[in-house]
């Protein structure tokens, strides 16, 4: 700053500094990096391991261990479907049938024009009450095809 | 006046906010002043969005409610109990919730579950009251004497885990709790977190004060955003309250608590690999020994139960230990919230004692299929519990009665399919789900799940190629025997359970894969 030249910390690096002096505060700090940048940028690893002393690898390794992180970004909306035993006892099947037929997209996958991504989930607990799909984190229950293609229609998904 | 419309996550996926909020508006509309209250859910499910109205102490519930029933619930007066096609009269008279035991959700629905006065004056803290009258010994004593035991699916006597860590010697010890409910077709862990969350930080309080723990640590699994807030906000108080802190309750004891999110991985609902997930790393399994109990977290001391498991300390320490102990039948002591899901006409939370038979947990508290169809088997004890056919439906709600058909209490949850299931399928699907949440540490879970993935599309495929029957009992036997954690070695429950009991689902007559069975 001296020189003139402004040091901008951006947020990422707040979030370092913050969860960094905790024992056990990589997870939380990549929570805390996808909750504001949708994703952990692969570009900004090598800082992430230095704050936590850590290897690149370790952090890589810790990183795609868990289903919540990714390295790339997502689409617009993310929609998300339960795939376990309860939901498919009462015809999830068909719901998840209609979503990768209407959005034309695996699990894992963004919509071509980036609008929307579709993951699969192991549970939400709305067992008594399914099939469950969240959208963009808001979880609906008792999903049938019709009710899901609705649900795609207001997010602007057409066809 | 009081209004309760639930603020659980499923009542709320249901369409509970947005009938909360009709009230309000319909009420301001027409200037009546009311007060919303928003509880827990009563875990009558099939009722959600489940409303009750309160005068004079007297309750009403109305349910199933949608948005748009709100307008016509105040034309007809539903704040004075009046008629509606969606009235259900006095909810603690509606059997499904009167036949009930409920010691550990006593509270759950009745009150506010952010309010640390309502939470007293429901009968909260007496058991930490008593607690800090006695010896650490003493409440480890109490809490053997009631037969508690895990309830997170292992099952284990809480009392001997609990000693193990009270003659640990350290400067450190912990308490963690395992909030990761990732079985699906269980929601019991998120419906306590949600609906009385004062009870788990009571319990865990009481778990420190037993073991000479002073510092824990919830571990909440991510799908649970809901449960998450409520959380947050009830530890706050909690802190606040005098509950949590250096000075529990003026007694000049402390135990600090906090709350750590999970980032989706099931394996992380085994309790080894929970704590390295909890230090921050790979959700590896540690093998065992060492225990947790001995060597947990950051290598100290640590008690790792499961939600219910803590949950269930207050009541025992309030109403002894004796009192829990006359519950239920055998070894299997007190009472079990049992979560009933998938098909069937009554889903919800069922919180009975030991000794119930599935049967009438299916039919009587149920209801039987949603479908109408047949009720051709249900799944019990969580993804990795076996699939039991209706022959056995016979067999009651007890760790050893249920391990006699080679079934699993697990953590409580039953699903139930129709006839239209195909087990066979379910099978095939046990092996995917392994092989997708496998932490990869031990061979026959990370290589045995993907090539029983493999061998079952073969025999889906309908070839009946020699021999692939015998590989996949010979593949599950060593899943069984050699994995290092739950995850691959029950893996093989629901498939086996398929092919013992359904083996046309797999193409196959029963004299075909009866012999094969014979050793596993």
């Amino acid at each position: 700053m001296e020189n003139g030249k402004v040091e901008r910390k951006d947020e990422l690096e707040d979030i370092l500094q913050s969860f960094s002096r905790l024992a056990n505060g990589l997870i939380p700090a990549f929570h805390a990096i996808q909750d504001r940048y949708g994703y952990v940028p692969k570009e900004r690893l090598p800082e992430i391991a230095r704050a936590f002393n850590l290897s690149q690898a370790d952090v890589y390794g810790v990183l795609t261990f868990y289903h919540d992180f990714r390295l790339e970004p997502v689409g617009r909306h993310v929609v998300s479907v339960c795939r376990a035993e309860a939901c498919q006892a009462n015809g999830s099947a068909a719901v998840i049938d209609r979503l990768r037929r209407k959005l034309g997209v695996d699990f894992g996958k963004t919509t071509t024009d980036g609008e929307v991504t579709l993951l699969p989930t192991y549970c939400f607990g709305n067992c008594a009450c399914g099939p469950s799909v969240a959208v963009d984190g808001k979880l609906y229950g008792r999903m049938s095809a019709e009710r899901v293609e609705r649900i795609l229609h207001g997010l602007g998904v057409s066809a | 006046m009081r209004v309760y419309v639930p603020r659980d996550f499923s009542a709320c996926a249901l369409g509970a906010d947005e009938v909360a909020r009709a009230i309000e508006r319909e009420a301001g509309r027409r200037g009546i002043t009311l007060e919303l209250v928003r509880n827990g859910s009563r875990g009558l499910y099939w009722l959600e969005p489940f409303v009750e109205v309160e005068r004079n102490g007297e309750r009403v519930a109305y349910g199933p409610v949608s948005e748009e029933e709100v307008e016509s619930l105040f034309d007809q007066n539903f704040l004075e109990g009046k008629e509606h096609p969606a009235r259900q009269g006095n909810p603690e008279e509606i059997p499904y919730l009167r036949r009930q035991t409920r010691l550990v959700f006593r509270r759950i629905g009745k009150n506010d579950p952010l309010s640390l006065d309502e939470y007293r004056k429901h009968g909260g803290l007496a058991g930490l009251a008593r607690a800090l009258t006695l010896s650490s010994q003493q409440i480890v004593e109490e809490v053997t004497k009631s037969g508690l035991r895990g309830r997170g699916g292992a099952g284990f006597p809480t009392g001997i885990k609990w000693k193990t860590t009270l003659q640990a010697v350290d400067d450190q010890k912990y308490i963690v709790c395992n909030a990761d409910e990732g079985d699906s077709g269980t929601f019991s862990d998120r419906m306590v977190i949600e609906g009385d969350p004062f009870l788990l930080i009571e319990g865990m309080t009481i778990a420190g004060l037993a073991v000479g723990a002073t510092e824990g640590y919830v571990y909440l699994r991510s799908e649970y955003p809901l449960a998450r807030r409520i959380f947050e906000e009830a530890l706050e108080r909690a802190r606040a309250g005098g509950i949590l802190g250096k000075d529990i309750l003026g007694s000049g004891k402390s135990f600090f608590l906090n709350l750590y999110v999970g980032a989706g991985a099931y394996v992380c609902g085994e309790e080894t690999s929970l704590l390295e997930s909890l230090e921050g790393k790979r959700g590896m399994i540690r093998p065992r020994p060492p225990l947790p109990a001995v060597h947990g977290l950051w290598q100290k001391p640590t008690v790792v139960n499961n939600v219910i498991t803590l949950a269930s300390v207050p009541g025992i320490l309030a109403d002894g230990a004796d009192a829990y102990a006359q519950l239920g039948v055998g070894r299997s002591k007190g009472t079990l919230p049992v979560q009933l899901s998938g098909n069937l006409r009554r889903p919800g939370l069922v919180e009975v004692p030991f000794g119930i038979t599935l049967e009438e947990l299916l039919f009587d508290y149920g209801g039987g299929t949603a479908s109408g169809r047949p009720l051709k088997a249900i799944q019990i004890g969580g993804p990795l519990g076996p699939y039991l056919p209706s022959s056995l439906f016979h067999v009651t709600l007890d760790y050893e009665e249920l391990a006699k058909v080679r079934g699993i209490v697990g953590h409580g949850g039953i699903v139930a399919f129709d006839d239209t299931v195909n087990l066979g399928e379910m099978a095939r699907y046990a092996m995917e789900f392994c092989a997708e949440e496998s932490c990869g540490k031990c061979t026959p879970c990370r290589i045995g799940s993907t090539r029983g993935m493999e061998l079952m599309d073969k025999i889906l495929s309908g070839k009946k190629a020699p021999g692939s029957i015998q590989l996949l009992v010979d593949l599950c036997d060593v899943m069984i025997n050699a994995s290092l954690c739950g995850l691959g070695g029950m893996t093989p429950f629901p498939v086996l359970s398929g092919l013992r009991h359904f083996p046309e689902d797999f193409g196959y007559a029963k004299e075909e894969v009866e012999p094969l069975l014979q050793k596993v």
